[in-house]
């Protein structure tokens, strides 16, 4: 349940930055979740509900834009979707590939109430 | 609260429409980018404590497998063979006990142990308070021994240098598979207790074909800290790594 630390730790950051703007509340808070991180949205989701009473993210809004993995092959640079972290090329069969994106872990925005 | 819609948490819908920042601007609200690692807290204290282990010659070695594959005997045979060769010291993770450190202070060696409670990894922040009452010598090799869990530790930098992930023969061959984000993150690939190949029925070849699929720059080293077969490769590894200070 590495989850709970990842909710707890999206806590902390939006605390962080909420009280730079003197909010007490966050209405909407944006996250990038890659599909190639290690999270388990089903956990995520269980320790999201737990993680957040009695915090200022108690009432937000969350949007999570899950980022697609995207892999190019070392050794012939074709582009291709990477499901699992152990697909190869579709056009050579390596396995020699650098992620492009789906490793994304990121807190992009808050919204604040006035 | 949603503030395109209104929708809020007990009105669960579907979220189609775009949230346009700019309209909710004409409403007071403020809108904060952020865009910012949820990880950072941890990645910046993984930063920390790698130049503390950098500016000291300090190789940290983050050991991590499932329960029971090994790590502790491993170890505890590293630390007994090379003893007066290399120096050591250990940080434990466990939920509970101090079972691990008293096996490691057995051996002579300096160790700490932390106890995670119910958390299911170690963390940067974890280390860096071991390490400040540890008093660590220079020109030396730490081993960071992680909560038994094929999973969570994954995605937690500590500072190590080489994260060397431990498998038996007593497991599935396809756990590099089932659990990739280890095997991607990992530097080194142990596969423990080859002296009970004859008994299970474990395809070593697979294994290693998985391993390298999930992460083609893996390296994969065979031993069995029983029978002390394979041990040699893996102490030239270590010294391999080890910079002799000038």
């Amino acid at each position: 349940m590495h989850e709970l630390s990842i909710v707890m730790s999206i806590v902390d950051l939006a605390t962080k930055e909420a009280a730079k703007h003197h909010a007490t509340a966050i209405e909407e808070i944006e996250l990038d979740i890659g599909c190639l991180t290690g999270i388990e949205m089903d956990s995520f989701e269980f320790a999201w509900k737990q993680g957040i009473k009695r915090t200022i993210l108690e009432n937000a809004t969350k949007k999570v834009n899950r980022i697609e993995g995207k892999a190019k092959c070392s050794d012939c640079n074709t582009h291709f979707d990477m499901l699992q972290l152990y697909d190869s090329c579709p056009n050579c069969n390596s396995h020699l590939a650098v992620i492009i994106s789906g490793k994304e872990l990121k807190l992009k925005s808050l919204v604040l109430p006035d | 609260m949603c503030a395109t819609c209104g929708c809020g948490p007990t009105s669960p819908h579907e979220h189609d429409h775009g949230h346009s920042h700019g309209d909710n601007q004409k409403t007071g609200k403020t809108i904060v980018d952020v865009e910012q690692d949820i990880l950072q807290e941890n990645n910046l204290l993984a930063a920390r404590n790698r130049g503390f282990f950098e500016g000291r010659n300090i190789l940290a070695i983050n050991l991590v497998s499932s329960p029971g594959s090994g790590k502790t005997s491993l170890l505890e045979r590293t630390l007994t063979d090379l003893k007066g060769e290399l120096s050591f010291a250990v940080i434990e993770g466990d939920q509970q006990t101090a079972n691990d450190a008293d096996r490691i202070h057995a051996t002579g060696t300096k160790v700490t142990q932390i106890n995670t409670g119910k958390g299911c990894h170690l963390d940067a922040h974890m280390v860096l308070h071991a390490v400040q009452g540890m008093k660590l010598q220079a020109d030396s090799i730490l081993f960071i021994e992680n909560v038994g869990n094929l999973v969570c530790p994954a995605m937690f930098d500590l500072g190590e240098q080489e994260r060397a992930v431990v498998i038996s023969v007593t497991e599935g061959d396809d756990k590099p598979l089932k659990y990739p984000d280890m095997f991607h993150s990992s530097t080194l690939c142990i596969i423990n207790k080859i002296d009970l190949l004859p008994y299970v029925n474990f395809n070593i070849e697979k294994c290693k074909e998985y391993a390298r699929k999930v992460n083609p720059s893996l390296e994969i080293i065979e031993l069995s800290c029983t029978s002390g077969e394979g041990m040699q490769q893996w102490y030239d590894w270590l010294k391999s790594k080890v910079l002799t200070p000038a």
